[in-house]
């Protein structure tokens, strides 16, 4: 608790301890002993003005100020009201539940924001930097690119960079919800916001701390609050009119009824202070924007940045799903995934394979080098001829060498049978003699078909894969992860049609959201209803132009940013309804002179305190 | 231009988007948001209008919330 909220304790606790005793004393008829002086009030003025007093004060201030329809001055009418018909229980009760009331709000709200900046507590105080051998602390902001930093075990990253020496295990859960460390070594980047492990690490620093990892992150998420969802503006709107209506309200209540049913002023005042009493819209105004505060506190927590209440809203009705093949459910690494020898061992085989590719810049090479997994004899390997668009030729240990695509074969009339796997195929031949293929594809992400099937439970109707790929390996994927719709051979061009295409199928309450990874997609991210950017740690241009950032490479937490979604927009419908329901009979009850001013504080106060616990629950969710 | 300010002791919601409101009104005032939730206020104006609209930011914010203050 702050000071100011442990002093508005002890003034409530003051003020209950005497108006108990008062309240018990009235109620056994001891205070009626003497009608000219009125006793009673002043003895219930005391607790009052302990209580309340800052909110007369404010009252004044307001009005002087032309804020007329103000909570404080509507609460002070309605407790003057409640006086003027010497009903000074309520009057101090009142004041004293709406008291508790606010000071639970205000506890409540504090707590909230505390944990969700403590989920965002990634920014780093200091860097270290070495002068004369010594380690001095400095302000991140002051270190410069190019300059050496060194990160002690324990201590959070302060800038992004390049490791120059040591190796440690990095803790990258604060970005990205994973709770397995990074393995950082030399000439590897190093992000910033991660906390170090047991390691040493010196650092080059490749980035000013302006455009850092953390710098971008946490402006993001501070902005996140400024894009509102349509709720939230709709709550703001209501606001304005909800007061002066009710007060309108209120003040019809106190007149109309005793002029045309003529007397009863009394009976109909205390009616219309009721009224007042409910009149502030806090229960809303408060809960909804700290539903959808702990929604984005939520995803941020599994490593999912969500850039607005909007982007929010949107996801919980969507129904169209997009993805990106490379990058986004393929990893856009070419590998040998399969090896089907003829007339030779395995190994031997992709060791052919890799010898004979040993000098290829062509991601194949790579692949084939990679699979063969030892350090290539370039010795072993002459007279290598690359035959374009079919091959290399080459002679390995004196052998004659053919390692290339089925075209290959055929110019070198070497009698092989055709693999029909899908992807990219190299045959080898020794001497002419065919010896067997290798297959290279790119790899399925390990959690995308899991992914695929989760957001189809969550309740995406349609999946659709946009590739620049061949038709066959595009619908090879979506076969094996369970892809409704596929585009193949397009060009980056294409894919912003195609959305377009996909989005003008939408209804209005339809949403659709793309999938890519930042890379050379940034036009479709920024098209599509909801643009979604995965693998995008430190990659600023998908920081930049998504809605939601995925900050690591898992696909799965876009159905569980989803199931966020849903529930916040959940729990602040059910906040709407039920504080405007509980008002709204309240309200009808009063003026009906069943509900007094009792059930009138609950309806103010008890449900805005409601309604925060029930919003509260949204930062619990995973 | 976007600036961004901190905002001290705002304890009230319905104040924050009333305040917010008065800020959008002012003249120059491009965009406006006050946040409950984080105490922060985003205002985007022409850089050499700032000054000016800052000034009025406050004497705006002060009638709204008095208890309020604006971290300049």
């Amino acid at each position: 608790m702050t000071k100011k909220q442990k002093n508005m304790l002890a003034r409530i606790i003051i003020a209950a301890l005497i108006f108990v005793p008062l309240f018990i004393a009235e109620h056994m008829g001891k205070l009626e002993f003497n009608f000219r002086l009125p006793l009673a009030f002043l003895l219930f003025l005391i607790p009052y003005l302990i209580v309340g007093w800052d909110i007369l004060y404010r009252a004044v201030r307001n009005i002087r100020n032309g804020q007329i329809f103000d909570e404080n001055f509507l609460m002070c009418i309605a407790t003057f009201g409640a006086f003027a018909v010497r009903e000074y229980e309520e009057a101090v009760a009142v004041m004293l539940f709406y008291q508790v009331g606010e000071l639970f709000q205000s506890y409540a709200v504090n707590r909230s924001r505390q944990s969700i900046s403590d989920l965002m507590n990634i920014y780093p105080e200091y860097a270290n930097i070495e002068v004369n051998g010594e380690l001095e602390q400095v302000d991140p902001d002051d270190v410069e690119i190019g300059s050496t930093i060194v990160i002690k075990p324990g201590e959070r990253i302060p800038l992004d960079g390049i490791v120059l020496s040591g190796t440690s295990f990095v803790d990258t859960s604060a970005l990205t919800g994973e709770s397995v460390p990074r393995k950082v070594s030399e000439g590897e980047e190093i992000i910033s916001g991660c906390v170090n492990g047991n390691g040493l690490l010196k650092v080059r620093v490749t980035k000013e701390f302006d455009d850092s990892t953390v710098s971008k992150i946490l402006e993001l998420v501070e902005n996140a609050s400024s894009k509102k969802a349509k709720v939230e503006n709709f709550i703001t709107k209501f606001a304005r009119y909800y007061t002066p209506v009710v007060v309108i309200g209120a003040a019809a209540l106190a007149v109309i009824p005793p002029i045309v049913l003529g007397g009863g002023w009394q009976d109909w005042m205390l009616r219309a202070c009721s009224f007042l009493v409910i009149s502030c819209p806090c229960a809303l105004v408060i809960s909804v924007p700290l539903g959808f505060f702990g929604g984005i506190g939520a995803a941020s927590r599994i490593g999912v940045l969500v850039k607005g209440s909007n982007y929010l809203e949107a996801l919980a009705k969507m129904n169209t799903i997009v993805f990106d093949k490379t990058g986004t459910l393929t990893k856009g690494e070419f590998k040998v995934n399969g090896i089907y020898p003829v007339s030779m061992a395995e190994q031997e085989l992709i060791e052919t394979a890799a010898l004979a590719e040993c000098y290829s810049e062509h991601p194949i090479g790579a692949a084939l080098r990679q699979a063969y997994g030892k350090p290539v004899h370039t010795e072993r390997v002459t007279d290598v001829k690359e035959i374009a668009g079919q091959g290399i030729e080459a002679l390995i240990d004196g052998h004659n060498v053919l390692a290339g695509n089925a075209k290959l074969m055929n110019t070198y009339a070497v009698d092989f049978t055709e693999n029909k796997e899908i992807g990219t195929i190299v045959y080898v031949a020794v001497d002419h003699v065919y010896a067997g293929s290798v297959l290279i594809s790119d790899e399925i992400k390990p959690r995308a078909k899991e992914a695929l099937a989760a957001l189809k439970t969550s309740g995406v109707k349609k999946s659709v894969m946009l590739t620049g790929d061949k038709e066959d390996v595009g619908q090879a994927v979506a076969r094996e992860l369970g892809i409704d719709t596929v585009f193949a051979d397009l060009l980056p061009a294409d894919k912003v049609t195609k959305v377009e295409e996909l989005l003008n199928s939408l209804s209005d309450k339809e949403k659709l959201a793309f999938v890519g990874d930042g890379i050379n997609d940034a036009p479709v991210l920024s098209r599509a209803d909801i643009g979604i950017a995965m693998g995008s740690m430190g990659s600023d241009a998908a920081i930049e132009a998504a809605d939601i950032v995925l900050m690591d490479d898992d696909p799965l937490k876009i159905a569980s940013v989803i199931r966020i979604a849903r529930n916040t927009l959940g729990i602040v419908t059910q906040n709407i309804v039920f504080a405007l329901s509980v008002k709204g009979i309240i309200l009808i009850l009063g003026a009906m002179g069943i509900a007094n001013m009792w059930a009138a504080v609950f309806a103010d106060v008890g449900v805005a305190v409601l309604a925060i616990l029930n919003s509260m629950r949204v930062m619990k969710m995973k | 231009m976007k600036k961004k300010f901190k905002l001290i002791d705002l304890d009230c919601a319905n104040c924050a988007a009333k305040m917010e409101d008065a800020i959008k009104k002012i003249d120059g005032v491009e965009d406006a948001s006050v946040s409950f939730m984080t105490q922060k206020m985003t205002i985007t104006a022409e850089e050499d209008q700032f000054d000016r609209i800052m000034k009025e930011v406050v004497k705006v914010c002060n009638k709204v919330e008095p208890d309020c203050q604006i971290v300049l």
